[in-house]
């Protein structure tokens, strides 16, 4: 089997331009969601520069090979930001454009909420909110127990955090110690019915994370040098584990998507898809 | 007759099982109700206890399963029903081989009161795809079925129960297949298919039913799902009348997976003993199984009740 070497040694073989490969996703999820006429494009557009510069700069993963036992895993929790994960999947050459084109169609492998099961490259089936950190405990448990160097990443939603077993997991993954296991709380403000301010008053959030015993650091999480030194000091942390607290905005990219609750689950028209793509390439 | 609690046999059969290094174990602070406290003393590095938090339990043996290992979580039968949709969304959906035991199932429970005697757990997780459910009747079986669970390409949910019961399977270990009823006595004038405790009922029931010159077959149906279908329909049409019997809801455990089986592929008159769509209340095992009429004398009732329908 071939062993993880850990953080640092992602040889990012295609020299891709993390700025350039956020544009090209940007597009795949404006597009497939509009193809579609269906899925998430608001919460995918507010994960997905986090998502480019993990795959592109940190994470070891191998295309040709995605079920690799040894690989870094990336565990997207908030599992209706499926069309931000099949754009990078895309474009770490995962799946094809057939693949996106089917994107919620049936028989297709990037299915509504991502799925295991059906498209390569993806470490988790989500769709209900609440239970990835979870499973990335046990394979943070697994890799310790194989005194394998491999990450596990996973990503929540701030509307997520308000499922109970988050909380049972953050606490769960303080008291195991996982300094394998590395967050993102993609922190864009708005959840399926309105803004989460509207719906639960959640408070300090950091402060949050920080009490259930997690080291924290707060970032713009649309800026990629800002990104990309969290994730080194995400790698950086030992004896417990980190999260990073994105502030992001939802939409983002698009005027009339940004910070648009309307945006959670609905599609773009042609003619917004059109104005979309403008404003994208600008 | 040796007795012994059905609980222990998946405590020891962990402790066997330790000898594969890829089998995990996790707890939510009931080990040492479930037994697996056996194993965490053992194997303190392979035992992940995740306090009170039966949710968060099942997805990491759900991630821990991704990874190549054998997890078995253990919980309250009552408390596994809390994480059920995790069960269906995080382990059964993405065929990611958990396998849940909960403990203390049924009426039996007894004390502790309604709020702990689940009677729908097989119910529940039957209705699962992928899902393997199981019910033992003593603690060799309960044992011989959680190592063969080992290897068996399922997630499964095993509900095993704490009181002591009468040993069946002293002389029948090897007769012991997942998803194969297993025939403890025979008898061409009624079926009585059981599990769990119930199954030492039955054999009681068809002993007192032999007196009277009445010849049942009870078979031990301690895999409810995948179902023994064949074995079933073959006595079926030996008998021509049938009996559940389990210390369940009648709605949907093995006496709604006998019905749904025989309805369309034999269909004969089938009489359930089970829990009739109620709660129970605290009292002594025996004084519940009374009043919620899981008797010897109710399967010997229903018994001739079925019999007298075909005829």
């Amino acid at each position: 089997m071939i062993t993880n070497m850990g953080p640092g040694t992602n040889n990012n073989p295609n020299q891709k331009n993390s700025l350039e490969v956020a544009k090209k996703c940007r597009e795949h999820i404006l597009r497939m969601t509009s193809w579609a006429n269906s899925g998430h494009p608001g919460g995918s557009l507010s994960a997905i520069d986090m998502l480019v510069c993990l795959y592109v700069e940190r994470m070891q993963v191998q295309a040709e090979m995605p079920k690799w036992e040894d690989r870094d895993r990336f565990i997207m929790s908030k599992g209706h930001a499926s069309p931000g994960m099949y754009a990078i999947l895309r474009e770490m050459e995962f799946i094809n454009d057939d693949d996106v084109r089917n994107f919620r169609q049936l028989g297709g492998v990037c299915q509504g909420h991502v799925d295991s099961k059906w498209a390569p490259g993806v470490d988790f089936s989500a769709g209900s909110l609440g239970m990835g950190l979870s499973f990335g405990i046990g394979c943070a448990l697994a890799a310790r127990m194989e005194k394998s160097l491999r990450t596990i990443f996973v990503m929540l939603g701030d509307g997520e955090i308000q499922e109970g077993q988050v909380w049972e997991a953050a606490m769960s993954a303080s008291n195991f110690n996982l300094d394998n296991l590395k967050v993102f709380l993609d922190n864009n403000g708005i959840q399926n019915d309105d803004f989460c301010d509207n719906q639960m008053l959640m408070g300090n959030i950091e402060a949050k994370w920080k009490a259930f015993g997690w080291e924290t650091k707060t970032i713009d999480g649309h800026c990629h040098d800002e990104i990309k030194k969290s994730i080194t000091w995400l790698d950086s942390i030992k004896g417990k584990p980190a999260i990073v607290i994105a502030k992001t905005v939802k939409g983002k990219g698009v005027s009339f998507m940004e910070n648009n609750p309307a945006f959670h689950g609905a599609a773009a028209n042609p003619e917004q898809l059109e104005q979309a793509l403008k404003e994208i390439y600008g | 007759m040796t007795l012994a609690a059905p609980r222990d046999g998946y405590g020891s059969a962990l402790l066997k099982l330790a000898k594969n290094p890829k089998v995990v174990v996790l707890e939510a602070d009931l080990g040492k109700s479930t037994k697996s406290c056996w194993f965490r003393k053992e194997h303190p590095e392979r035992t992940f206890c995740v306090g009170i938090s039966e949710q968060n339990m099942v997805l990491v043996a759900a991630g821990l399963a991704s990874s190549g290992y054998i997890p078995f979580a253990s919980t309250f039968a009552i408390f596994s029903e809390r994480a059920f949709e995790q069960m269906r969304n995080g382990v059964c959906r993405p065929e990611l081989n958990v396998h849940l035991c909960g403990s203390h199932g049924g009426m039996h429970t007894g004390e502790d009161g309604s709020s702990a005697q689940s009677v729908e757990d097989l119910a529940i997780f039957r209705s699962l795809p992928n899902m393997t459910v199981i019910h033992p009747a003593d603690d060799l079986s309960a044992e011989e079925l959680t190592i063969q669970l080992s290897e068996y390409p399922s997630p499964s949910y095993m509900r095993t129960t704490r009181n002591k019961v009468p040993r069946l399977y002293e002389d029948k270990i090897e007769e012991l297949k997942i998803g194969k009823g297993v025939v403890h006595k025979k008898g061409d004038d009624v079926v009585i298919f059981a599990c769990g405790i119930m199954v030492a009922r039955s054999l009681e029931a068809a002993e007192k039913l032999s007196e009277e010159g009445i010849h049942a077959t009870v078979i031990d149906m301690h895999t409810i799902k995948p179902l023994d279908e064949e074995l079933v329909i073959a006595k079926a049409k030996l008998c021509g009348c049938a009996v559940t019997v389990e210390d369940h809801s009648v709605i949907g455990g093995l006496g709604g997976a006998i019905s749904e089986c025989l309805i369309s592929k034999h269909p004969i008159p089938i009489e359930n003993v089970g829990v009739k769509d109620k709660y129970g209340q605290s009292g002594k095992p025996e004084e519940l199984m009374e009043l919620m009429g899981l008797t010897v004398d109710d399967i010997i009732k229903c018994a001739k009740k079925s019999i007298k329908r075909r005829s």
